[in-house]
């Protein structure tokens, strides 16, 4: 047989999986990942554990490869996409390219290339799926999506003006009936959003904006309609949701004129801040505001884990973030009230302390100027985007970080400056550290400071009493507890998106994404 | 977002920095940067003709940046401008005026129009793309207390000397690109004039006490690999952080002292450094 007539036997089996045809059964959405890693993070909550412990650390020293597949040629591609594993099937992307491969042994199945455009490469982090459908963010500000079992187009909606240089990246988030997106982008002062659609048709379901209007709540927060219009707020990585609540929660990004704020005196709402907005309707029910009038490009768009915890002895919600800015936030995920602030890296210099609701106060010593102000971080944060894991077994929140110092210049001196208006000129670090953080106090109970290199890196933790991350080429397997390293494997280059970890007929496996490649692993019962 | 930080130092040629009006605290009116002309694939001469006419004809309500005043609207946030290609949406408004909105015609003839259509799309795409934007000017701070600093508290003199290897180093750069240089020596810069990198080295520690020297080439929790003077690579296991490996990086001081400056004190230096001609 030909390869193509061996592709079509095994997409009828998918598809006559579930009794309704749907090849993701909505309920897998609420549920712990195990056989399937049915959105961005695994699940709603967004804490990137799984429930799997056959790899653990009694054997974890045996785990080995599986098989490795590249889908690039040598064309830059890069896979920053969290692939989604759905009835045996992997979906991943990069700018303008879908995957889907079998889990089994990386065989591409499909690979869909999207029209040629203009549109920025920077990455794409994935794709969102609703039952036979897939949905992703094309470069030039559209959604697409395609049939899952065949790779083909269904439809492409504009969600964004294509012109105003947009960088459409983000994983789509299935709630319901409702396909929620951020965009990103903040070059040029553009309006920032969050939308809604419909997954059956692509048409808009609703609309919110990052930043207020004439009217709004907010609005004072801004010296007028047109600078808040212009202040951006990207939310560019997906967040979490509460099915119970009903809430969706997001991060938004820097404000704009990202360097220069002369022309956005005030507090600068909704940007930089954790928003909950109600997936039906759109509106936001309340917001919690982690870097008031951010003048550093420390977006709060990194990820937001959702935790049932216990604070003084009783149940609550919570949700929490260690964000760009180097602040670890702990917040009651039903009111947005705050519980905990504490700054993670202790390199940081750009505050006068917190205020009474635990927000940094901004040090206008340190605003960017036109002849430099050293800041520690830089403008790639304390922490970045990069997949955060929190283990309900250790009570550990794990974030990479980086202790990074830049000078921060201004540029446009102009009573209305645009864009950027202003850079940032690396200054040196001070090192990199593997951190845990203990989510009630945001006390750190251990960490790994890295020989080299490091900072922000991917992570997943597992039921196996197992922490995975990389360091520059190696793939490395902490003991989550302690911080004592267990097992690691030198792949090609760092990890470019946040590992998953599935089963298939009973068999634990683990993913990783390397540039244009993915290396499956898995331990091999020992020979007879 | 999530970019690696621009070292846009050593990009900025000094010729650029002179045509621009580079004291802190004016009012500067941002006019786009050669790189940014170039980038926007516009003619140049046209840029330059459509700068002084928009100035000239438009400028007084569209504030001469074209970022809006209150008469009239920002033209680099414009939609209208964002969207054309080759003039085919502006002209016609620039032609006709806009005379329900309050928007005289100006009577500028074809080839004037075309050269504001370059001048409007050279600016959005200078707004638009931070890699062509200019520095302003670093040099404010004391040269003399910035010496007081370099012989003091600093601890440059420790391995620096003002007549030595940094003899007429104010000559050589202006006062940014001097800024980024001394206080990141290790930032990616390089080419003709960029300070000789001393690499970093180390010494790992064997089992058997041994003790193994040269210039690091990889440093991990699992391998540490370097080169010995005569040329000769090793590399080993590490397990546990052993071997012991001490690694003396000569920019280390720098780095320590990321802790310790105040902003004052770095632009103390950089007009001290600058001073040394």
């Amino acid at each position: 047989m030909t390869m193509r007539t061996l592709i079509f036997p095994t997409l009828l089996a998918l598809g006559a999986s579930f009794a309704n045809g749907q090849l993701l059964d909505p309920k897998k959405l609420t549920q712990q990942p195990t056989d399937t890693w049915p959105t961005y993070n695994g699940d709603y909550s967004a804490r990137r554990f799984s429930t799997l412990k056959q790899i653990n650390s009694g054997n974890v020293n045996g785990l080995s490869l599986a098989w490795v597949n590249r889908y690039g040629s040598g064309n830059g591609i890069t896979i920053k996409s969290t692939p989604l594993l759905v009835n045996g099937v992997l979906y991943f992307t990069a700018p303008n390219h879908v995957w889907a491969a079998d889990a089994h042994n990386g065989r591409e199945l499909w690979h869909y290339q999207y029209r040629q455009n203009t549109g920025s490469t920077i990455g794409n982090r994935g794709v969102g799926i609703y039952g036979n459908w897939l949905f992703f963010e094309a470069p030039d500000s559209h959604l697409v999506s395609l049939d899952a079992r065949t790779g083909k187009e269904r439809w492409s909606v504009e969600i964004a003006d294509p012109k105003l240089d947009y960088t459409s990246t983000v994983a789509p988030m299935i709630i319901g009936n409702h396909v929620i997106l951020g965009i990103g982008g903040d070059h040029i002062d553009n309006p920032g959003f969050v939308q809604s659609r419909d997954p059956e048709t692509g048409a808009l379901q609703w609309k919110w904006y990052t930043t207020p209007r004439n009217g709004e709540p907010g609005i004072e927060t801004w010296p007028d309609e047109y600078a808040s219009a212009h202040g951006t707020g990207q939310a560019w990585i997906p967040g979490a949701y509460d099915p119970e609540l009903n809430l969706y929660y997001v991060g938004t990004g820097n404000p704009n004129p990202v360097m220069a704020e002369q022309s956005r005196k005030g507090d600068n709402l909704y940007t930089c801040s954790i928003v909950a907005i109600n997936p039906d309707t759109g509106k936001m029910v309340w917001y919690y505001q982690v870097s008031p009038h951010e003048v550093h490009d420390w977006d709060a768009s990194v990820p937001i884990i959702l935790i049932d915890g216990v604070i003084n002895g009783k149940p609550r919600k919570l949700l929490a973030q260690a964000s760009r800015n180097g602040y670890y936030f702990l917040l009651d995920r039903k009111t947005g009230e705050h519980i905990v602030t504490k700054p993670f890296i202790d390199t940081l210099n750009w505050t006068k302390g917190l205020n009474a609701k635990g927000q940094p106060i901004p040090d206008p010593a340190k605003y960017p100027a036109p002849d430099g102000r050293l800041v520690s971080p830089a403008s790639g944060g304390a922490t970045n985007w990069p997949a955060q894991t929190f283990s309900p077994e250790t009570g550990l929140l794990y974030v990479g970080t980086s202790r990074s110092y830049s000078m921060y210049y201004v540029t446009d001196t102009d009573d209305h400056p645009e864009g950027w208006a202003g850079l940032d000129a690396q200054a040196g670090t001070d090192g990199s550290a593997l951190i845990a953080i203990d989510y009630k106090t945001g006390n750190i109970t251990w960490k790994h400071e890295w020989p080299a290199g490091g900072g922000p890196s991917h992570m997943l933790s597992t039921a196996g009493n197992l922490l995975f991350t990389s360091n520059g080429s190696n793939f490395i397997a902490f003991e989550p507890k302690t911080g004592k390293i267990l097992w690691h494997a030198g792949l090609t280059g760092p990890m470019t998106a946040g590992p998953i970890s599935y089963e298939l007929e009973g068999k634990q496996y683990l993913t990783a994404a390397v540039g244009d490649m993915l290396y499956t692993f898995t331990v091999n019962p020992p020979n007879k | 977002m999530f970019r690696t930080t621009v070292f846009l130092a050593g990009v900025v040629a000094l010729p650029l920095l002179a045509q621009l009006p580079s004291t802190p605290g004016t009012k500067a009116t941002i006019e786009a940067s050669p790189a940014a002309i170039a980038g926007s694939k516009q003619d140049p001469d046209a840029v330059a003709r459509g700068s002084v006419l928009f100035k000239e004809k438009c400028g007084g309500c569209h504030g001469m940046t074209a970022k809006g005043t209150n008469k009239a609207p920002d033209l680099v946030r414009s939609l209208l401008v964002l969207d054309d290609e080759k003039g085919l949406l502006i002209s016609p408004v620039i032609r006709n005026g806009r005379p329900a909105k309050g928007m005289p015609k100006v009577g500028l003839s074809e080839p004037q129009i075309g050269d504001i259509v370059a001048w409007l799309h050279a600016q959005t795409f200078a707004a638009d793309h931070r890699n062509t934007y200019l520095f302003l000017d670093a040099l404010t701070g004391d040269a003399k207390k910035g010496e007081a600093y370099f012989n003091g508290a600093g601890g440059c003199a420790k391995c620096h000397s003002a007549s030595g290897d940094l003899k007429g180093i104010g000559g050589k750069f202006d006062a940014h690109d001097l800024q980024g240089r001394w206080l990141q020596p290790r930032a990616g810069r390089g080419g003709r004039g960029a300070a000789a990198k001393a690499p970093i080295t180390a010494t790992v520690t064997l089992a058997d006490g041994k003790k193994v020297e040269g210039v690091l080439e990889r440093y991990d929790d699992f391998t540490v690999s370097l080169k010995d003077a005569s040329g000769e690579y090793h590399s080993y296991s590490r397990n546990n952080g052993l071997p012991k490996v001490e690694v003396k990086d000569p920019a280390k001081a720098h780095t320590e002292l990321l802790r310790k400056y105040t902003d004052e004190d770095i632009h103390n230096v950089t007009a001290y450094l600058s001073s040394l001609k």
